[in-house]
Parts: C-alpha cells; structure tokens; sequence
C-alpha cells in the first residue's frame, strides 16, 4: 500500500510524516506536490503541519485553493482514508472535509508540549489500535488549534461518535476538549497533536505509531480499491 | 574612468558631504572619508558611495575595531573543514557530513522594535547556514533582559520572545535550547543573540564567491524595500534616551519568504552545483556587502550591477537606498554563463522569485548603473577587504582596580527559605514559559528539548547525535574579564559533557561596549583571550561568530557577555545523559572540589543587590580533568543523570534534578550551608545505579564525594555540616516554575 503525503509552500512537517510511514511504519510512501491534479494510485493521504502559505490569512485558508484540493475531495468521497495534521486539519476544515473551524489558542500563544489525550472513538480506521479510554502521550505545536464548533455540530459530532481523540488537561480552550475529529463517514480524520512525533521512544513516546498502524490494518483489511 | 553622475535632487552633492561633514552622520569618521578621497578614489565621493562606504566600514561588516582581537581565538583542529571568514563555519562529524553552525546578535534592532528585531535576527543567521549548503537542524537563542518592573519591560520581553516564536515555528527549524538570564546589565540594551546549527554532505560545500569575467549576478527573494537603510551603521551606533525613535532601521521578517528561499537554495545547490559559482546571504548593509564581498573574495575581477533590474517594493528608490536597504529574505547568486535560464527556473518552482541583475567583468571595478548613468565606481577591494583597521588603546577598568580578593560570605538563617529565594530568582527560575513557544520538535530528530543542560539532535540514520549549547555569564566577565572568558567556554563545555557529548568547536557573539573606550576595549580583548585559551583546552576550535559592540545607554555598557555557543558529539545515542534524576536508589555524587565561589555569585547579586570583589579563582586543567571523568562514565553508560553546578551553586543543581521525574533525595555532606550557594566552577552532579558505585568510584577516585541517595518520597533533604534544606519537591518545583510566569503577567 502506498501514501501520500501532501507538501503546500510553508508546509513544515512533510518530512516527518515520510520518515514515520518509511522508516517506521515501513511502507511506501511519496511527497506529492500541492501543484499536482490527481491522487491516483495512493491508498491513503495525509496533510502535513506547518504554515502553508505563512498562514497570513487564516491557518488554511490559501492552501485549500490548491490544484491538489479537489482531487483530495474525490479522494476523501471514495471513502479512502484522509488524515490532515495541524496545519492539515485547519486546510480540511478550510476545505469543507470536516465540521467546524480552529481558532487562536485562548493564551494567544504557540504552545509546544507534550499532551495526555484520552481515545474516545476506538473503531476509527485511524484508532482501532487503540482502546477506548486509553491515554496516549502526543505533542502538540500550534498556534491556532482552538476547534470550535456550533451546539448543534457539537451535538452531531457525539452522537455520531466522531470525536476520536480528546484532551485530558486542555491546552487551547477546544470545545469539549476536542483533539481530533473524524467526518460522519469515518473516512477523514483531523487531529492538532502529532502522532508523527511521537513514533519512536527516542523523541519521547512512541503513542503516535498506533494511528499510522490502524490506517494500514483498515487498508489491508478492507483491501484495495481502484478508482 | 567612467564619468559618475550627479545623483537626484534630493541627495547633497560631493562638495555638500564634505564641506558639511555629512558622512558623520552615515557613520564615517573625519579620517576615513579621507582615506576614501584621497587614498581610494582620489576624488570626491558621490553620496551613494558614501553610503556603500559607510555600510561596508561599519564594525558590523569590516570587524575594523575587532579584527586584531579577533585574530587571537584558537581556530584550528583537525575535524574543522571551514573556519571563520564564510558565512559559517564547518566540522567534519564523519560518514562526509560536516555540522555547521554560526551565531549572530541582534541586540539593537531588538531594542528599537523588539518584535521584528528578533524575527529578523532568526532569519538572518538561517540564511548563513543554507547559504553554505546545510540544512538549517536546530536554533538556540541566548537573550539577557533586566529583570521586569513595569508593563513596558514586561512587553519588552514578550515581544522578543513571540518574533523568536513566529519566525523559527514557520520555518520548521526546532528551537531547541538557548539561555536566558536577568540583569539591570542589560536594562535598555536587551542581547538577543541567535545561533543556528545545520547539516551538510561534505562534498557539497558552497562558498560566498563570484568569480569568472561573463558569469551572471542574480538576485533571489524578497522585493527590496525602504526597511532597515543603513542597519549595518546603525546597529554601531550606540543608544542613549535623547534618540529614542530609530524606527526605520529595523527590518520586518517574513519567515514564509525565508521557508520558500531555504528550499529554493538547497535544490539549486544540491541538484544544480555545476551551474553554481557561489551564494551568499543579503544581511547586514544588504545588496552592496553581498555584492562586494562575494566580488572581492573571488579575487582579480570586478562586477556590475544595473539596479533598475533590482526587484523594489517601492517607486522611487535611488541607488543609496537599493543598495544599503537591509530587506530580508533576499540572496544573491553567482551562475556560469549560459545556465541563467536552469537558475531561474528551479527558483520559478518554488515560486520563489529570481532575476539577473548583473555580471562579473574584467578589472577590479565595482560598478552600479541606474537609468542608464554609473552611479557608483569604486575599487571592489576598498569596499570589502580594505576597511582601515584600529587598534584600540587599552585600559584596565576603575572597578577592577583595587578590587577586594576576599570572598563574600553569604548571610543565611534558614537554609530552606534561602533556597527558596533562590529558585525564585528569574535568572535561575523555569524558562518553560518562554520556550514552550518555541516549537522544540520539528524535523522530529529532538532527542533532549529545552529544559536540560544541553539540546539533543540525532542525526537520523546514523548512530550519533549533537549537543547544543550557549552559555556565558557576564557577571564573572565583569569582574574579570579574561577569567570569566576561560568560564564561559568551560560552562559551555560541561553541559556538552555532561549530556554525554565531546567538544567539537564554538562560535560566539561578543556583545560588548563601545571599543573606543579604552577599558570597554580591555575587557573585549581580555574576553578573547581567556576565551580562546579555554578553547585551546578543550579543543574545541572556534569557527564562526559575530561581533556586537557599542552595547551602551547613556554612555553606560553593558556587562562584557561574550556568548558561546558550543556543539558536541555523541557517538551511540546510548550515552545522551540528561539532569533529571531517574529512580529512587541510586547514588548521588558531586564531582570536583567546591570552594568559596561567591564574588559573582547570584547569591552575592541576590543578597547585596550587586556584585563585587575578585572573581573567585579558576582552574583550566582542573576543570579538563573533571570533565574528562565525567566524559569516561557516560561513555561507560554509568551514570542515569549528569547535571553542571553553576549559577545558584550545588543546591540549585540538586533540587533541578529533582523536578523532572518529581523524585526526592536525601543527602549528606561535608560542605556548609554557605558553600552550597557556591558557584565554584568544574563540578558536576551526577546520579549513579548502584551497580555502577565501584566501576564509578574507580574512575572518579577522590574527586567524588558521595552524597547520598535519589528516594521515591518527593521530598528533598540536604544536611550540610552546620544545618540542613528541607523541602517537598512539589513546593520547590512551584517556586521555580511559577517566578517567570508571575513575573511576566
């Protein structure tokens, strides 16, 4: 199986997410530019952090203009998995992927630091390798990653069980405690920590390997599916 | 020679700047515009070469006051591959990689506008490290302020710290490490030093040179504006309270631009290195020091820039303007004839723009042309290798003159409470609130965050690692200049060492006073040498740096604070070594002799409210000799923590190795209260498993004296021979935690 991982003008996080799936994870994996028009052949996309286009504007907005975006909206509509980190999430909220929107932290400041996350959703294709309940050690790095959500996209987010990961101590003033949400299909997860920071015990945790390993189980899994 | 035009309306005319002595104003002395007119041009200066000279003779550009100082540090070794003169140096680490790495101040823009000060001090030394064909891997940030008392102080800070934040964030480069300390020293000239480490295969070295008759000049980045004119006169300048508004000095960053550059430049030298002649950074004095150093170092040709072609945010800017603007984010390029196209096309795709602006030539002229006339036609070499040179008279300080050798003895009732002041001190309080706005990790090679002794990156697919640090403290240094240069270079050295690391080399930014003044010369020249003499002992060979002089307000200097910035190497990741305490049981140990330490001390500045007397005395091959124990135990994986005593003494050091595991200790000792405040140099403390206590007695013999042992209670308990600390970790933990963030609210 092979993934995609996204690269726009500021992304910053495109090399890690490569060297977690190859050196890690051990499967193949390819930088596919912002600049490109399809995705085909790929099992699974992930968007990478940093600050596309410098996030002048708003985190995303200007990224979620790119060629690449409406292949990954065919993409995500197959049902094949997409998984937007940080700067990824706020591209798939900007891009109408996922509910809701990611606002300045309430300290008005970056926060770099390990976070405990509780597993909420545990049947995700990006958290079967979890249980439910478990607390997991992720770092987060942002400025922007205050998810906000209306009541009533709160309300349909819980009752259809698409808040997968949820802060124990929240450090950005999240709705809910919200970490990382999954779209109603399940298909599209976007999340604030960074699980490919945490995939080796020399960085500090190794948490982060399990949403990587789910995403390849799911794909395995289910088996391949042409376009 | 080419006839040079008369420049605009509004530019004074040749006569004007001399008859009213104009060129003072750029930053030029009497005695060299002389020198321009008569030894170099033998004519008048028109005003943009005035401009060009001023730029270019700066201290920040010619080094014209340092460089015979600078001639003194310890350059050599055998694994240095570029020593100081490039944009930064390189050491060889093995398996063709050579680790890069530069420091560079940004001490006066910050003070103007803290913000960008510190956003463009980021970017600055980036473009050093790309521009030699490393990727950028870590920055360190080594930033003095005054203690915070008003709101402004506080803003101050606040600023300095977020433009540190968003440049370094957006670029994706960890900031992993730095120091920061608090003194009135720095009340009004805050230091803001930044340091940039980066990698490289060694067989894709890059040089600052534009040489070949017919080879294309080509200007990469940013649209020059009218920001930071004339920076590189400005930031030597000093300060005082009757100009508080040199606003338009400072540039303004913009690390998205940077990001698109940095690749940009890396693709072309990876992957375009035949058609590259040479790059280099536009820093200080912008366009024209870029230009004329790349000019001059290539040797026996001239250049010729037409500045019409010079991408301008602006309309209307005259050549003076393009040429000593300091916008950021710009490079400049030397290409093989006939590879233009190649160039410029690697820059189109990364949407980075790009464009030929002139050429290399016969001869050894410098050449600008704007709307078709020579604006400027100067002799390449006058303007980067022929800055005159002082040599600076030198006078020994009032305060160092009849200074009392005796120690000062700490006034303590209760231990316990004086640790607790202690951890309150902001110089020696948790600088979490400042680098948890640092993103620590990106690149994900972070194997020791901010919080320890020193960083920690692994170099990813080989079994090694670098350590990362700067430290210096200008108390010592003002005490004793040469002494407290040896101390700066050795506390930087032990943090190497005591993160399982060896020395590699430094680099440095020598913040200091107006060189002028004969006692502010003595202590930069005094610094040096000390400094160069630790290096010699370490072997840790200095390759790069950066000068910052004219640190003053109202004629008051700052304390000498020559930063350093050293890097090691850990072969086998096994050996990284951090502070914390890591189980209950295992023994602890001071390593090295404590003395009275106290002259300098924090306890001295806390409990006097300044600091005086003789610096307490210092021992180079001693403190080679503990670090070299030190050095055989983390290579025998003996020891589960490793923590350097300095500021605050052997206490503060105990108790900061309890915080990161929250576990306690109890401990005996045959020390003082007092001498537990002592910052007696070359010593470590170090945590042992019991298993290791022989192997680890052996190599440390009577060095080492045995304290006690690391417990699961969270409490801390130290009994020195005349009285006893006493604390929950927990308490301490808030105390030290707490006393930044309080104080910035």
């Amino acid at each position: 199986m092979k993934f995609a991982v996204l690269a726009f003008p500021g992304s910053n996080c495109e090399m890690d997410l490569y060297n977690a799936i190859k050196d890690i994870i051990k499967e193949d994996v390819e930088l596919v530019s912002y600049k490109n028009d399809s995705l085909a052949g790929f099992d699974a996309v992930l968007i990478p952090g940093g600050f596309s286009y410098g996030d002048y504007l708003r985190s995303g907005a200007i990224a979620r203009f790119s060629p690449i975006i409406p292949a990954l909206q065919k993409f995500a509509k197959s049902g094949k998995p997409v998984l937007g980190i940080c700067n990824g999430f706020q591209i798939l909220t900007e891009a109408g992927l996922l509910p809701g929107s990611l606002q300045k932290n309430v300290s008005a400041k970056f926060i770099c630091k390990d976070e405990t996350l509780v597993v909420n959703n545990d049947h995700s294709i990006f958290s079967s390798e979890y249980q439910k309940g478990q607390l997991i050690t992720l770092p987060i790095a942002h400025g922007d990653g205050n998810y906000y959500a209306d009541q009533e996209t709160l309300k349909d987010l819980v009752a259809n069980d698409q808040i997968v990961f949820k802060y124990t101590n929240n450090p950005n003033g999240s709705v809910d405690n919200i970490a990382g949400i999954v779209n109603k299909q399940g298909n599209v997860l976007g999340m604030m920590p960074h699980p490919e920071r945490a995939v080796e015990d020399i960085l500090g945790s190794s948490d982060g390997k399990g949403v990587f390993q789910s995403i390849v189980k799911h794909i395995k899994s289910r088996g391949v599916i042409y376009e | 020679m080419n006839k040079v035009a008369e420049q605009t309306q509004t530019e004074a005319t040749p006569e004007q700047i001399r008859d009213h002595k104009l060129y003072l104003s750029m930053g030029l002395t009497d005695h060299e515009y002389d020198l321009i007119k008569d030894d170099v041009l033998h004519r008048l200066p028109n005003y943009t070469e005035v401009g060009l000279f001023s730029g270019m003779w700066s201290e920040h550009c010619s080094y014209k006051n340092s460089k015979p100082v600078l001639k003194k540090f310890f350059t050599k070794g055998q694994h240095v591959v570029k020593g100081p003169g490039e944009g930064a140096g390189i050491i060889d680490i093995g398996d063709n990689q050579g680790v890069v790495f530069k420091a560079e101040s940004h001490n006066h823009p910050s003070a103007v506008e803290p913000f960008q000060g510190a956003t463009t001090g980021v970017g600055g030394i980036l473009r050093d490290i790309f521009s030699m064909g490393a990727r950028p891997i870590a920055s360190l940030d080594s930033l003095r302020f005054s203690a915070p008392k008003t709101d402004s102080d506080k803003y101050f800070i606040q600023q300095i710290v977020a433009g540190i934040s968003a440049y370094g964030n957006c670029i994706g480069v960890p900031t992993v490490g730095g120091d920061t300390a608090f003194d009135d020293a720095y009340e009004h000239n805050p230091l803001v030093n930044v340091m940039c480490v980066g990698l490289m295969d060694l067989d894709k070295i890059e040089v600052g040179a534009a040489a070949g008759v017919g080879n294309s000049i080509i200007y990469v980045g940013a649209k020059t504006g009218r920001d930071g004119i004339n920076g590189a006169s400005f930031a030597s300048f000093q300060f005082d309270s009757e100009h508080e508004s040199q606003r338009s000095a400072v540039q303004v960053g913009d690390p998205f631009t940077e990001k698109l550059v940095m690749e940009a430049c890396l693709d072309v030298i990876n992957n375009h290195s035949d058609a590259l002649v040479g790059i280099q950074d536009m820093g200080a004095a912008g366009l024209v020091s870029s230009s004329a150093e790349m000019g001059s170092k290539a040797g026996g040709n001239g250049m010729v820039l037409d500045l019409d072609l010079v991408p301008q945010r602006e309309v209307g800017m005259s050549a003076f303007e393009l040429m000593l603007s300091e916008s950021q984010e710009r490079m400049l390029l030397c290409v093989k004839a006939g590879h233009e196209d190649e160039v410029l096309k690697v820059f189109a795709d990364h949407g980075v723009d790009a464009v030929v602006i002139g050429h290399v030539t016969e001869g050894h002229q410098y050449q600008l042309r704007q709307h078709g006339e020579v604006v400027a036609d100067v002799p390449v070499d006058s303007l980067a290798s022929q800055a005159p040179v002082y040599h600076r008279e030198s006078a020994v300080p009032e305060h160092l003159k009849d200074a009392d050798p005796k120690q000062y003895q700490p006034q303590i009732v209760n231990p316990t409470e004086t640790l607790k002041q202690m951890l309150d001190q902001l110089t020696i309080a948790s600088k979490e609130d400042i680098y948890e706005t640092y993103d620590t990790q990106v690149q994900t090679n972070t194997v020791v965050a901010p919080g320890s002794d020193a960083a920690v990156v692994r170099v990813r697919h080989h079994d090694k690692a670098l350590a990362i640090t700067t430290d210096v403290n200008g108390r010592y240094l003002y005490l004793n200049p040469r002494v407290g240069g040896q101390m700066a270079v050795a506390e930087a050295a032990r943090n190497i060492v005591a993160s399982g690391a060896v020395p590699l080399g430094i680099t440095d930014c020598l913040n200091f006073g107006n060189p002028e003044k004969p006692d502010q010369f003595y202590e930069l020249d005094q610094a040096v040498m000390g400094m160069s003499e630790a290096c010699e002992k370490f072997e840790a060979p200095v390759i790069s740096g950066n000068v910052s002089l004219n640190n003053e307000y109202d004629n008051v200097p700052i304390y000498p604070t020559p930063m350093v910035g050293m890097v090691g190497l850990i072969k086998g990741l096994e050996h990284v070594t951090t502070q914390d305490f890591k189980q209950a049981g295992d023994l602890v140990y001071v390593v090295g002799k404590t003395g009275d330490g106290f002259n300098g001390s924090q306890i001295q500045k806390m409990q006097t409210g300044k600091i005086s007397g003789q610096l307490f005395d210092f021992d180079l091959d001693y403190e080679l000799k503990i670090q070299q124990l030190i050095t055989k135990a983390t290579q025998a994986n003996l020891l589960n923590s490793a923590h350097d005593i300095s500021e605050g003494g052997l206490i503060t050091a105990i108790a900061e190795s309890t915080f990161g595991n929250q576990l306690g200790v109890s401990l005996s000792s045959s020390l003082s209260v007092n001498q537990f405040f002592s910052e007696t140099q070359s010593r470590f403390l170090v945590s042992v498993p019991q298993a290791n206590q022989a192997q680890f007695e052996q190599i440390t013999g009577s060095q080492a004296e045995l304290l006690g042992k690391v417990t699961a209670d969270n409490h801390l308990f130290v009994q020195a021979t005349d009285g006893y600390f006493d604390i929950d970790v927990d308490t301490a933990f808030n105390i030290w935690k707490g006393a930044l963030q309080c104080r910035l609210k």
